[in-house]
This record gives C-alpha cells, structure tokens and sequence, in this order.
C-alpha cells in the first residue's frame, strides 16, 4: 500500500493538536484527577484532602455493600447484555424471513431507540406504577405483588426489563443488517445441504453473524455497565435505601450524595480498569479470531 | 442419475411478471443439458425451480419417479454449483465439501474417505485445511465442484459456474467439468448466457427468451437449424448473417433480382447463411464490399455490406482479403429461411 508522507514535522502534529487536545482535557484530565484524589480523603466541605495512601481501595476491598453492588452490577450486566443479544436476534431472524416487511419493521423497532434512558426509566415507572402500572396489573394477575422501589428483587426485575428494552431496538437493527449482509447464495448452497432450518442456523448463519456478534456483546456489555445510569436513576430517584444500583450509580451516590470525593474516586478508577481489560480483551482476542473476508 | 421431466412449468412471481411461461421438456438420464438465453430469458428460475430455491407455480417436476414440487432442497438428491461458488466462508475447504454429508448422516470415516477422494480429483488435496479467502477463483470453484460430486447426486445444477472466472481458465475449467461430467455420468442441468459454453458442453441445448422456449436440439442442430431468427442471431459467434430478400417467380431473389434458391411464396422473407458457408468467388453473382478484416490467425472475418446490408464472412487463412471491392457466392444448401415477421424458420 501506498504512504502518503508529511514533508514537514510541525504539520502532521498540528493537525492532530485539536484531537489530542480533547482527549487530554476530556479524559486524561479527569482520569489523573480521578487517580490523584483516590489517594486522598476529602473534606465534604471542600476544606481540603488528606493523604490516606490505598485506604480508600482498602476499604472498598473490605465493604460487604461495595461487594454486593459489584455482584449485582455483574448478574445485571449478564442478564441485560443476554437478554438484549438474545431477543434481538430472535427479532431480526425472523424479520429476515420476511424480506418485504424487513423495512417497516426497522423503522417501528428502531423508535424506542430514540428514548433517552431517562425517559425509558420513567416509562418504566409508569409501567410499573404500584397503584395503577399496567405491568404491575399483569403482575398481579398471576399472583405476583409487585413491590417497584420496595422490594429489591421486584426493582431489580423492572430495571432489567427496561434497560433491555431499551437496548434491543439497536441491537436488531445490527443483527439484520448482519443477516441481510450474508451472501443469499451460501444461504442457498445451505438449503440444499442441510434439511434442518436450525442446523442452518447455527452452522452457516450464526457463525457468518460472529462478528456483529461480537461486537454487539462489547457494546452491550458497555451500554449495562455505564449507560443505564438514566435508567436507575429515574427508577430509584431519591431513595437508593435498599434498592439494587450499579457500580457507576454507586460512584454517584457516594461522591455527590455522599460528599465521599476519596473513595468515589477510588471506584472510578477501579471501572476506568475495567474498561480496559474490555477493551483489551477485544482487540486482542476477539478481533483477531473473528474475521472471515 | 435420474431424469427430470417438466411438465408444463411456469412461473409467475408475486409482482405478476410471468418469468417462464408454460414449459415442458425432459431431461434423459445422463444427458448434459445447457439452457443459454440472454440475462432475463428464465433460464435462471427455472433452474432454481428444479433446485426448490423458487416455487413452482403451475405445472409438474418430477426427478427419477418422484414428483418433487414440494420437496424440500435437501431432499431432491441434486448439488448445485453457484455462480459466485457460495462457500462457506468460516469453514475450510475439508468442512465445506463434507457438510452437506454430514447432515445426511453419513459416518465421519465415510466423509473423511469422500472429502479424500473428491480433493484427489479436483487437484484439491494440498488446500483442505485452507480457508475459502485463501483461495484463487479456479480453486473455488473447484471446491463448488467439490461440494457437489461428494454427494454423488442424482442431479447436478450449474448456474452460470464459469463468469466470475477469466477467460483462460474459463476455458480450462469447460473442459474439466465437461469430463467431469462424463466421468460420473450424473444427469447436469447448466446455465449460461455464453454460447460458446452452451456449444461445447452440451448433449443438448434449450435456447430460451423472454420466458419462452425458441428451441431445443442439439448444438449441431441449433448452430445449422435454427428455429428463429432469435436462435440464427443469438447462437454462434459472429451470429448468422440475416438478410431481407423476396419471393419472386419460383426463386428467392436479393439485391433486386439475384436468384439465391428456388422456392415458392410471395412477399418479403429473412434469408439467413452462416460467415463460413459463403465463399470469396471472383465468379460470386453477388457484390461484396469489404470494409474491415479481422485477422484471428486461423482464419480471417470480412466485414462489409452485402447488397446494402451488414454482412460477416468467415475465410481460411490461406485466403487473402483486403479492404475493397469483392464477389460472393451463398451456398444455396446452407441456406436458411424465416417469415419476416414472426421470425420462425419456414
């Protein structure tokens, strides 16, 4: 392939300037700040900081309620991202089926994307309103006393289900695109090789959807992690008390409700890790093994 | 090895074009059968229709005894080779040709021994842990071949396995799936828009367009007999040369007045004559005006006018030809001739 060169040094750096200049005050600012002030314990009043050293980790380490947010954020993130993945490619393969409608159906599918996780949360609330919800309604009806705010396991069910919701519109709309990319030929040469509509399914197509796959899971994962915050928020708003929340909702309820800067830092960092060994995990082994062109 | 009959087969498709109208022919067992046409003739669908991977919307299939409109792809006992080979692109060479055994329930010793025996004569042997992308266009498509030979069906489909392929290696793998086919002796169904390929491979060639029929015969029948002007132009390169004449007193006669052949009937008529069945006379009855030589080494086309009218003649290259002012004779027994308005042979 051909290289195109600068003949000047200055230019290729005063071209990258503006870029770098937002990544460093936007990220690596913040992110330094965010490391720096884990160190320290914080006045609540802002009267300055004390060096505590790792105490601040220490503590986290030895907290029974950080354990137990960090487990919930985990069984949240795997039933979110599953279900997620899981429905929109149900969604999408059969939609695939019926070419003629793919269109019509992206289009009303692809709306609820449009809802920011605030307002998906606050439809929640609605939904499951204790008085009069519809949802907590059907609940009822088959003998469920649906408790939203109360009842941990009840809020934890209604904050999967939105947050799913939410997420299944972009999902599918990945997922058959991915389907209608898959050549209809090999589709065919399938057809005549094999008599079962499932074998095909996971011999030629699932595999030949790996990498949107693949890529949907990262997102996915991300999008249960960090981008529910709206969604929990709305849902729990005000009352965090025993209702579940994840580790990005426990960064904010610690720093800003409270006033814990030191080990609302400390959890910064620990998910900036996390961050990192995702995105490592895909670069290096995902986007290595799954590539067929 | 089977034979296949249609019997009385059309096709209309949900947005009401009629892509093959009402057709029927057989298809003897062991018989090489091309259907060549222009792009949009049917030939395609109606391949997908043998295949299952199009609904039959009236008429009967049947291959062997069995009467197969219904029948599921998978279980009509046929391979199909696709035009853009259709590979699996995430399994190797070895896993694409075994697959289709494989969901037969084959035993895994037996597809071993196939995928073996296929990759042996197909000159595959050094590829079969290969990927699909790691391979050349030729190689491919030998694996299509592949693919479709282990199952030792009893019909084999082609569509148009050769046009992504370059000339020269189009030209190699014509013979090899041609001796192929001789080999196994599977009853074969090819479609192509090259007559050439139609010509060379075929026992017996179906000429179609616009979802109709034009002939059926086989290609030294359709090359010296054509049924229509449409077949007389369509097959042979160049084509056959169609020239407006007329029935006059006993004779058809061209250019005003020159006799070509006795015949009766009155009015206009298409005389059609092959480039290679008219001959550079000095004592020709006609005029031919040369305008362009083509010079293909073995032998030579003139192009020129031919009483006002385009004209193709083919010469040996032991004839010399230049640009000018020449005289033909049209061998009267090669001679073909169509109504001028139907374009059917009379």
């Amino acid at each position: 392939m051909k290289r195109a060169g600068f003949t000047t040094r200055w230019l290729p750096i005063l071209l990258l300037l503006p870029q770098l200049s937002i990544i460093a005050i936007f990220f690596y600012w913040p992110a330094a700040h965010a490391v720096h002030s884990s160190f320290y314990l914080a006045d609540p009043f802002g009267f300055g900081a004390t060096y505590v050293g790792v105490d601040n980790y220490a503590d986290l380490a030895g907290s029974s309620e950080y354990l137990k947010v960090a487990r919930f954020t985990l069984i949240f993130t795997l039933l979110v991202t599953f279900f997620s993945l899981a429905l929109a490619l149900l969604l999408a393969v059969k939609a695939d089926n019926i070419i003629r409608g793919a269109k019509s159906y992206r289009t009303l599918l692809m709306w609820v994307y449009a809802v920011a996780p605030p307002v998906a949360g606050f439809i929640g609330l609605i939904m499951f309103n204790q008085s009069w919800g519809p949802l907590t309604e059907a609940a009822r009806a088959i003998g469920w006393d649906f408790k939203l705010g109360v009842n941990f396991n009840d809020t934890a069910t209604a904050m999967v289900l939105v947050a799913v919701w939410k997420q299944v519109p972009v999902n599918f709309i990945f997922f058959l695109s991915g389907l209608q990319s898959i050549p209809k030929p090999v589709r065919e040469a399938a057809l005549i090789d094999n008599r079962s509509a499932r074998g095909r399914f996971w011999d030629v197509t699932f595999p030949l959807l790996a990498p949107t796959g693949f890529f949907l899971l990262i997102i996915n994962i991300t999008y249960a992690l960090f981008d529910t915050f709206g969604v929990i928020d709305t849902m729990v708003k005000g009352e965090p008390g025993n209702n579940p929340m994840t580790l990005v909702y426990k960064v904010y309820v610690d720093g800003f409700r409270g006033n814990d800067m030191g080990g609302s830092s400390a959890q910064s960092v620990i998910l900036m890790l996390l961050v990192l060994a995702l995105t490592i995990f895909q670069f290096r082994l995902i986007e290595r093994r799954i590539h067929y062109t | 090895m089977a034979q296949v009959s249609l019997n009385n087969i059309r096709k209309i498709y949900p947005n009401g074009v009629e892509a093959v109208q009402q057709t029927s022919f057989d298809i003897a067992d062991g018989e090489f059968l091309v259907l060549v046409g222009p792009s949009g003739c049917g030939k395609s669908t109606l391949l997908r229709m043998i295949a299952g991977l199009e609904d039959i919307t009236e008429g009967e299939l049947r291959i062997g005894d069995r009467v197969v409109n219904h029948v599921d792809p998978a279980d009509r006992d046929i391979a199909m080779v696709f035009q853009n080979y259709a590979l699996y692109p995430h399994m190797t060479v070895r896993r694409n040709i075994g697959y289709g055994l494989k969901n037969r329930k084959t035993p895994a010793d037996v597809i071993a021994a196939k995928v073996r025996e296929a990759a042996e004569m197909l000159n595959l042997t050094d590829y079969l842990d290969r990927k699909p992308s790691q391979l050349s266009g030729g190689q491919r498509q030998r694996v299509a071949m592949g693919r479709a030979v282990v199952r030792d069906p009893s019909l084999f489909l082609f569509d148009e396995p050769l046009s992504n392929l370059d000339a020269k290696l189009r030209h190699q793998m014509r013979i090899e799936i041609k001796a192929l086919q001789r080999r196994l002796g599977v009853t074969s169904v090819y479609v192509t828009h090259d007559q050439v390929e139609a010509m060379t491979m075929a026992d017996k060639i179906i000429v179609l367009n616009a979802g109709r029929i034009e002939q059926i015969g086989t290609p030294s029948e359709i090359y010296h007999n054509p049924a229509s002007t449409f077949v007389a132009s369509f097959m042979g390169a160049p084509p056959m040369n169609l020239l407006d004449a007329r029935f006059e007193a006993g004779q058809v006669r061209i250019n005003g007045g020159t006799p070509l052949l006795p015949a009766s009937g009155s009015g206009p008529v298409t005389v059609g004559i092959r480039p290679e069945d008219a001959e550079l006379t000095p004592e020709g009855p006609l005029g031919f005006d040369i305008q362009i030589v083509e010079e293909l080494g073995g032998h030579r086309l003139l192009h020129g006018q031919l009483a006002d009218q385009p004209f193709t003649l083919h010469v040996g290259k032991e004839v010399e030809a230049r640009p000018g002012a020449a005289r033909v004779n049209l061998r009267p027994e090669a001679l073909r001739l169509f109504d001028k308005t139907t374009g059917q042979a009379l």
